[in-house]
């Protein structure tokens, strides 16, 4: 599949930030005093709200964006645009509620936290939904990005909290336990992603042409020279030719490197601040992890083309 | 609404049989002759006389080439449209509520002035049915000529889809999948017409006709046996001089 940045950044930078939402919501910045969490509250909304503007560039007519609002019955896409409303509402009363004094902070804060989480959920069955790209069509699709956005999440918000432990735990290594956990949500995918391919589900050319019990099929002719609209977006292969070394500049940033630096942070007892170096680390594998997310993605109809 | 109907009073659709196919295009190109100018935006093409031509189109011709156990290869000519799932994915996923499907006779369409642009109809569809309109940036694909079927300005043999009515080797058929009895039904029973990629779980309405079996003269690569006349002792004296 074609691997659209405006996407990419959507997906990533989004995660992180309603990961925040949720984490704030859980209380991770109420040590934290007013300047640094209104900072933090600012970012994860903000990051938030980017990346569902960003999601609107790939759009044919940005303009009508607003009709996404209206097939929550049976789109994930919908879903995805009213929860992320409704979420981002939840967390506006919830710092309404913060600036004021008035009481029923934690249940807006849970509220917004659980809507973020939710919204995570139906971008990632936007893709786990498509029986078209096997490789998205599994459970662990949406384990994976809620994994990536409660850890990115969870590092952005920790950079601004000054106590060293939340819940009991020293903050840098919950930090390294929810990398560890999400990217081992990521290897997992792959692997079963092994087993989720055109071939295992039983397509092949001799399906998608309904020729195969007659012989061997193999396409002779394209119906145009040039490439037409469905070989771009579809059958794009480009961007699999590095596939291996993003996949190791994945790991090295998003776990090896952020994950160096929260255990730096914990063994020198250095300040929590330091843990933005490890989110900004974390945000850079991601961008190459989600990259390979679409370009290795292969769609029935590239069985027509190849 | 991008829910697809609890049912369909009827079931258009075409039958391709891929026997008679020649590969000739005329109803790729006369389906993007009458589609450009019809209902909606027209269909687009991108840098038409340059070096890298593109363009929006509802039907593509692929040819394939299928080389069975013992006999020679053999050539078949693909045309590929879309197939008016009964189980439409490219329906429910829309956002909008621009991609529909028609309860009263199954056509899937897309109201051009509610789509978004966003292309996960075209991602959620097996076949590549659907195609961005490069210019106009919403999402196109066969209509199956609904301005055609039931246009009572048209002469009676011309309400078929373009492609049907173009068709110089008659390969294409247009009719009602509900009816067992349509000449349409009939067609898929006699000769086993099949579904593209079952497996999705779709339900395609368009149906393909298998090419009939080649009637072979000999097998591919092997020596034809002479036994008589002239040739048969010609054959054999040559044998005898080794």
């Amino acid at each position: 599949m074609h691997p659209a940045i405006s996407v990419i950044f959507f997906t990533v930078i989004s995660g992180a930030g309603f990961g925040g939402i949720f984490w704030i919501g859980a209380g991770l910045a109420d040590g934290a005093s007013t300047p640094l969490r209104l900072a933090a509250m600012f970012l994860a909304g903000g990051m938030a709200i980017a990346g569902l503007l960003s999601s609107t560039l790939h759009l044919g007519h940005p303009e009508r964006a607003w009709r996404a609002f209206s097939q929550w019955r049976s789109s994930w896409l919908s879903r995805e645009g009213v929860l992320a409303i409704a979420c981002l509402s939840a967390f506006g009363f919830h710092a309404l509620l913060w600036l004021t004094g008035y009481p029923g902070i934690f249940i807006a804060g849970w509220l917004a936290g659980l809507l973020a989480l939710t919204t995570v959920f139906a971008t990632a069955m936007i893709y786990a939904q498509l029986r078209t790209v096997p490789l998205w069509n599994q459970w662990l699709t949406p384990a994976v990005y809620l994994g990536f956005s409660l850890s990115s999440g969870f590092l952005l918000v920790a950079a601004f909290s000054p106590p060293t432990t939340f819940l009991g735990w020293p903050l840098a290594i919950a930090a390294v336990l929810l990398l560890c956990i999400a990217w081992s949500l990521k290897a997992s995918w792959r692997m079963n992603g092994r087993c989720k391919t055109l071939e295992t589900r039983g397509s092949d050319i001799g399906s998608a042409t309904g020729l195969g019990a007659l012989g061997k099929v193999r396409l002779l002719e394209r119906p145009h020279t040039g490439e037409n609209y469905l070989t771009r977006e579809m059958v794009h292969k480009i961007g699999r030719k590095h596939a291996a070394k993003l996949e190791m500049l994945a790991v090295f940033l998003g776990l090896v490197g952020a994950g160096l630096v929260c255990l730096a942070v914990w063994a020198l007892a250095l300040p929590n601040g330091f843990l933005a170096i490890a989110f900004l680390l974390q945000i850079a594998g991601l961008f190459f992890e989600r990259w390979l997310f679409f370009a290795e993605a292969k769609h029935s109809v590239s069985l027509y083309y190849d | 609404m991008t829910s697809l109907p609890a049912r369909v009073e009827k079931k258009l659709g075409l039958v391709i049989d891929l026997d008679i196919c020649v590969g000739c295009h005329a109803c790729v190109v006369i389906c993007k002759e009458w589609n450009t100018g019809s209902v909606g935006a027209p269909l687009a093409d991108v840098d038409a006389y340059g070096e890298e031509p593109s363009g929006a189109w509802l039907n593509r011709i692929h040819t394939f080439e299928i080389s069975p156990p013992n006999a020679p290869a053999q050539i078949v000519h693909f045309p590929k449209s879309c197939l008016h799932c009964d189980d439409a994915p490219c329906v429910t996923v829309c956002p909008t509520g621009a991609s529909y499907k028609r309860s009263e006779d199954g056509i899937v369409l897309v109201d051009e002035s509610m789509c978004i642009g966003c292309g996960l109809c075209a991602w959620a569809c097996p076949y590549g049915a659907r195609e961005m309109d490069p210019v106009e940036k919403v999402m196109k694909k066969c209509t199956l000529c609904v301005d055609r079927i039931y246009n009572e300005n048209l002469q009676e043999i011309d309400r078929v889809p373009a492609c049907v009515r173009t068709c110089p080797a008659n390969a294409r058929h247009f009719g009602d999948f509900s009816d067992p009895q349509s000449p349409v039904s009939r067609m898929v029973a006699d000769r086993g017409g099949f579904d593209l990629m079952p497996e999705m779980a779709t339900r395609p309405v368009n149906k393909y006709l298998p090419p009939r079996a080649k009637t072979c003269t000999g097998q591919g690569g092997e020596q034809i046996p002479v036994t008589a006349g002239f040739l048969g002792w010609l054959d054999r004296a040559l044998d005898r001089l080794g």
